[in-house]
């Protein structure tokens, strides 16, 4: 078999991608339904109206996704520049933490600063967390693939000290989570009487933004360089350490936003159970819009839609709803294989 | 003074064998996989539906030698799966590796959740029970920390000469440490460089999963979710250190079960002072600081990662 | 990382765009010029033929092999008779080692049939050739660098079933081989550790282990010294009347008729003409080679000028990375899959503890070529490396326009006026997977004015920028956005020429900068070399062919083992003492 790099990837090859995957994914998810006993056709309708089908509905998948967007963006970064930031889970929870040190009762500021000021915060907890990877990277030769992994156990286990000692709220009875933050640091719901708050707006700017930036600035043209064939770009004058600081910061304060938006929009309190997985989960939403910031947006909105139509479905039927990490995770590896067709001719010996 | 205290104690030493055998199939498993050139980051899955399976095949009724071939299969068929992605196709191994975890380990649980949708609780099973060797287990001190293991442990370590071996005295380990340094020197020998690396993955991942299959029939008696808990991106870690050596890796996994063991008993001192996270925490520091050890003189295979397709440009 | 699968994509001249490296003496084509034709002539084989009825052993029979649109092998036909040696000669890009790997089983031709002893051979497979008898020495060497001697012999002869490894055993039968053919290397050693000349005796060893009856040699004095490739060919003659039969592929005439008993000439992908050597017109068969007169362009007159570049007992250690800093190494080449494309050179620095670059004066004027002559391996490596900015001198001062460098960068050297042609266009030069525009724009990221306040990418501009360069520089492809990464070896060149020449340059670089290249892109660059010195620029050019070499240079230097030696004018200079200083031997 043989790879030839095609001319050029006409719109509709691009997306059959994505759609590819999704094909597949749905089809797995089919053969497990079968398995359980259940009906294919009203596991599948469930889940579509319990993502999309009532306002309600619709609502809590975009909830679901303004993390997801936003992890997606962290990984999307990343991985461009060949930097494999598994990390992001960790990340999330770094910023949270720190978010919630500053937001439930700190400082006293006025709504709009106070809000901006946990952002701040918590991108920079996130990006510090991966800043050591970075270092063990570029200095040492040291592999990120495991340091950030082995980070998010880390860092987990601190937000649990945390929660279980200094940050403990003494009114939780007993469970172990933090003091809510204060009013003026929660994100307003956008919606009344759901969970989509305003965090959806950052989610979608940091996407725009880093479009914009990997489009049009030397530092997005660096990323792209340096991850393609990071030889050439080294010797063409850029500059692998520094712009890997660049993508790290990036990547880290993407994650660590991801985390302040779950803290100080959806749940308004830090806990252990803050993050089902979205640090790993923007992986796929990565891999599944090709990295592509603004296809992101629709990659996170699709892949909260599997999850959240998978938990209504799974409450109504026998099956359990790990269906939707099923799809997901298989939806990743069809990806890659469609992303390699679009791509590249495939060739006979 | 507790410190030696620890050190002196038998009940460690066996604590150290104990935890070191996951690792161990683990790491030698990952060891294979990168001998051959492939990086596989579907370790963390494997290790937990090879803890499932193992569960699985014993609480249907079936006996544990059995459980544990069923994992090994288990874990060569997600082997297969990996190296049909990355071997076959030459697509990224990191992003293959992380699938196949999420996609393993999303099974498993689905499996799990399946066939016992009410419980919150995981039923328990038989497990492997403790083995006495004759006469050795009856020396003093030694014999209590090395010779009353399962079956399954004195077979982790059995495995560590078994896999020397073939690395290093059969043609087929020649051609596998071969392909992760030059793969174009096994084609223009005539040696299938797909056919060879499918294998040594499948290999690899059919030990990955009989580490994790350990935990459930071996360390511990019932499935838990979130059981593998890291051990796999630490045995990553661990080949790193380890030189992808087999022998290194003995010693890596011993030296990080024991540090893992010290801190349990460490806890148990001074836990009042400390909180227990701080312990929980060493193992994965630990890790960090043992690929940071071997960085600057760290022989990674040459071919590793690198993707090989016949009849391109040689 | 929007490519799962590595970078680079095959181009579609892949296989039979092998990078040649032009050797001392290419002597391919008639021109004038200086010195060249009194090359350093390995002993004639004529009367030393086998009797015209020998069996033929091998037959090939209207092979054609196409890479996507691009036919690399188009109805060849060759025979081989027991005790023969073919040549089969052509220059870059003409189809010849396509032609061998698709006779080898790397490659699957898409017509035409294949007899071996009578045998057909069909859809098979590397195993398949080794075991009808058929071995290669490939261009690139094929060898597991961590692995000793041994047991890259030993690879593949033992069933991957067997579960034991008769080493004593293959120790013997290999140490047998060895004195009878006297290619001696020690068997334990690792491969990393060997000069390339050893590596290409454990090359052919591993070919003779396996008793091949039949052997392909592929460029095999590419990257030897004069007295090496005699070594060579009384080694070959000795095998020969011992039975073999030897196809020998080759771009270089001069050896090629001392060494073949007949010729193949293949151009194009087709076989234009067959001789028997001791008959042929040389000039006819030089014209068979390249079809129509290229010439080269002549060096012509000119007056050097100021200093351009002035390294003072530069100096860089042997040990990897230690000391002389290799900046930003951890990112790139080992970690990151990037497709290692260098040429089968031992590995500069290997042989532990011998600096890089021992105390080297080198002094680089405007107006004027400094050639760097030199087997590849000795130093010219870490040279270019000091000069792009991707290392620093450990010791030595390093001045440009008269101002001192401490630890210049990539960038700080673009910005001061050096162009730097790389010597691996795959991995240095161009990033494949991005358009022709973007690779044009790569080093000037975040200047005006493509980069308008220095900030935002202005990205009509900058596609015709490219177009501009496109035009001028001759590059042939079907637009900007086209991926680098399909280029052919002539246009990636000219791209990476346009990068740097667009910008009027003080200093050039130039690093082999027509390897691999066939004719009409090799003219095409020194055309462009010679107008960039007119018009001002200082060259270092350094380069392992000779022709090249004293054609262009004004002034040529000798890299050995680190050193370099004193600069001698190029006029009137002998090849062959050339090719002695590259050894090593005083001048």
């Amino acid at each position: 078999m043989r790879l030839e790099l095609r001319e050029s990837t006409p719109w509709w090859l691009a997306l059959a991608a994505p759609v590819l995957a999704i094909t597949l994914s749905l089809l797995l998810a089919c053969v497990l339904i079968v398995w359980t006993g259940e009906s294919v056709v009203a596991a599948l309708r469930l889940m579509l109206t319990g993502a999309f089908g009532t306002t309600f509905a619709a609502t809590e998948t975009l909830a679901r996704a303004i993390p997801l967007t936003l992890t997606g963006l962290a990984a999307g970064i990343a991985f461009r520049a060949r930097f494999f930031n598994i990390g992001a889970e960790g990340q999330l929870y770094a910023g949270a933490l720190a978010a919630t040190a500053v937001g439930t009762g700190l400082v006293a500021l006025p709504a709009p600063l106070m809000v901006t000021t946990l952002f701040v915060v918590g991108a920079a907890a996130g990006a510090l967390a991966l800043v050591p990877s970075w270092f063990l990277k570029t200095r040492l030769g040291v592999d990120e693939v495991v340091t950030t992994l082995l980070l998010n156990f880390v860092i987990l286990l601190l937000v649990g000290y945390a929660l279980e000692g200094p940050m403990k709220d003494p009114m939780a009875m007993g469970w172990p989570q933090s003091a809510p933050i204060v009013d003026a640091g929660l994100l307003p719901p956008l919606i009344e009487r759901t969970r989509l708050h305003a965090g959806l707006w950052v989610a979608i700017g940091a996407a725009a933004l880093l479009w914009l930036a990997l489009r049009y600035s030397p530092f997005g043209f660096a990323v792209r360089a340096l991850g393609l064939n990071a030889d050439a770009a080294r010797h063409a004058g850029i500059r692998p350490t520094r712009t890997l600081f660049g993508v790290a910061l990036a990547s880290g304060a993407l994650a660590g936003m991801a985390g302040v938006s779950e803290v100080a929009g959806l749940k308004g309190y830090l806990t252990l159970d803050l993050s089902p997985g979205f640090g790993y989960t923007g992986i796929a939403v990565a891999m599944l819009a090709d990295l592509h910031p603004l296809g992101i947006v629709l990659s996170a909105i699709f892949l909260a839609g599997i999850t959240v139509g998978a938990d209504s479905m799974s409450r109504a039927l026998d099956v359990p709803s790990y269906i939707a990490d099923v799809m997901v995770a298989s939806a990743v590896l069809a990806v890659l294989v469609g992303l390699m067709l679009a791509r590249y001719r495939v060739r006979r010996h | 003074m507790d410190i030696l205290e620890i050190l002196f104690g038998a009940s460690f030493w066996a604590a150290t064998v104990r935890i070191a055998c996951p690792l161990l199939f683990a790491t030698l498993g990952e060891l294979i996989c990168e001998r051959a050139g492939v990086l596989n980051l579907g370790i963390e899955g494997i290790m937990t539906a090879g803890a499932m399976s193992g569960w699985l095949w014993v609480y249907q009724g079936g006996d544990l030698w059995g459980a544990v071939a069923f994992a090994a299969c288990v874990g060569a068929a997600f082997g297969l799966l990996h190296a049909a992605f990355t071997v076959s196709l030459g697509l990224s191994q990191h992003v293959t590796g992380i699938g196949v975890t999420l996609l393993a380990s999303s099974l498993a649980y689905f499996v799990v959740k399946m066939l016992l949708p009410e419980s919150t609780t995981p039923p328990k099973i038989e497990p492997f029970a403790i083995w006495a060797v004759p006469v050795l287990a009856d020396l003093p001190f030694v014999g209590s920390a090395f010779f009353r293991h399962t079956p399954l442990t004195y077979a982790a370590f059995l495995v560590v000469p078994l896999v020397a071996y073939v690395l290093y005295r059969t043609p087929w380990g020649l051609a596998v440490r071969i392909a992760g340094d030059n793969p174009v020197a096994l084609e223009a020998q005539g040696i299938d460089v797909i056919r060879l690396r499918t294998l040594a993955v499948m290999l690899g991942s059919a030990l990955m999963a009989v580490g994790g299959a350990y935990l459930t029939i071996s360390a511990f008696d019932a499935f838990y979710f979130g059981m593998v808990n890291g051990r796999g991106w630490i045995a990553v870690a661990l080949v790193v250190f380890a030189s992808w050596r087999p022998g290194k890796a003995l010693l890596g996994a011993l030296l990080f079960a024991g540090l893992d063991a010290f801190q349990v008993r460490l806890q148990q001192q001074v836990g009042a002072f400390i909180p227990y996270q701080f312990f929980l925490m060493l193992p994965y520091v630990l890790s960090i600081v043992a690929m940071v050890i071997v960085a600057r003189k760290a022989a990674y295979p040459k071919a590793l990662l690198k993707p090989y397709r016949r009849g391109e440009r040689l | 990382m929007t490519s799962p699968v590595g970078p680079g994509g095959v181009p579609p001249d892949a296989g039979f765009e092998a990078a040649s490296e032009p050797g001392p003496d290419s002597t391919v084509r008639p021109k004038s010029g200086r010195g060249s034709e009194q090359g350093s002539e390995p002993e004639s084989r004529a009367g030393s033929a086998p009797p015209a009825d020998a069996p033929v052993v091998l037959e090939l029979r209207g092979i054609t092999k196409r890479f996507g649109r691009v036919v690399a092998n188009e109805d060849v036909s060759l025979t081989l008779a027991r005790g023969e040696i073919v040549a089969l000669l052509g220059e870059n890009g003409a189809g010849k080692t396509t032609l061998m790997n698709v006779l080898f089983g790397h490659y699957r031709a898409d017509a035409g049939s294949i007899d071996v002893y009578g045998e057909p051979f069909a859809n098979h497979t590397p195993d398949d050739a080794l075991a009808a008898g058929v071995g290669m020495v490939h261009q690139h060497f094929t060898l597991a660098e961590d692995l000793s001697v041994l047991d890259n012999v030993v690879l593949g002869t033992e069933s991957l079933w067997q579960p034991f490894s008769r080493r004593g055993r293959a120790r013997r039968r290999l140490a047998r081989i060895v004195a009878d053919t006297g290619l001696a290397v020690p068997l334990d050693a690792p491969v990393r550790t060997l000069s390339v000349g050893e590596r290409q005796r454990v090359e052919i060893l591993k070919a003779l282990y396996r008793d091949v009856r039949i052997l392909i040699l592929d460029e095999p004095t590419a990257v030897l010294t004069p007295q090496e490739v005699d070594d060579l060919f009384e080694r070959l003659r000795r095998m020969v009347a011992d039975g073999l039969s030897i196809i020998v592929i080759s771009h270089k005439l001069q050896e090629v008729l001392a060494l073949g008993d007949r010729v193949v000439v293949l151009r194009g992908g087709r076989v234009v003409g067959t001789a028997r050597t001791a008959d042929v017109d040389r000039n006819a068969l030089a014209d068979m080679i390249v079809g129509r007169r290229i010439e080269r362009p002549d060096a012509g007159a000119h007056d050097p000028g100021e200093t351009l570049l002035e390294i003072v007992g530069g100096t860089v250690p042997g040990d990897g990375d230690a000391g002389g800093g290799a900046r930003g190494r951890a990112i790139g080449s080992a970690r990151s899959g990037a497709r290692d494309t260098a040429p089968s050179g031992a590995r500069e620095g290997v042989r532990g503890g011998k600096p890089r670059l021992d105390d080297v004066n080198l002094a680089v004027r405007a107006r004027s070529i400094v050639g760097v002559a030199g087997v590849s391996g000795n130093g010219q490596e870490a040279l270019a490396e000091v000069l792009s900015g991707l290392r620093t001198l450990d010791a030595g001062t390093l001045a440009i326009d008269g101002r001192m460098l401490r630890a210049p960068t990539p960038r700080a050297l673009t910005r001061l006026g050096v162009a730097r042609i790389p010597e691996d266009r795959h991995r240095h030069g161009v990033v494949g997977e991005m358009t022709l525009w973007e690779n044009l724009a790569l080093e000037e990221s975040g200047t005006r004015p493509l980069w308008r306040a220095g900030l935002a990418l202005d990205r009509s501009a900058a596609r015709a920028h490219a177009e501009r360069l496109l035009a001028r520089f001759d590059v042939r492809a079907s637009g900007v956005e086209q991926p680098a990464a399909l280029l052919s070896g002539g246009n990636m060149q000219k791209l990476i020429l346009a990068r740097n020449l667009a910008r009027a340059p003080r200093l050039i670089l130039a690093n082999q900068p027509t390897r691999g290249l066939d004719e009409g892109a090799i003219a095409a660059v020194h055309t462009e070399l010679l107008a960039a010195r007119d018009a001002g620029a200082g060259i270092l050019l350094i380069t392992e062919d000779l022709d090249e070499l004293l054609r262009l240079a004004d002034t040529v230097v000798v890299m050995h083992d680190g050193t370099l030696s004193a600069p001698r004018p190029a006029a009137g200079l002998d090849v062959r003492a050339l090719g002695l200083a590259m050894t090593g031997a005083a001048a």
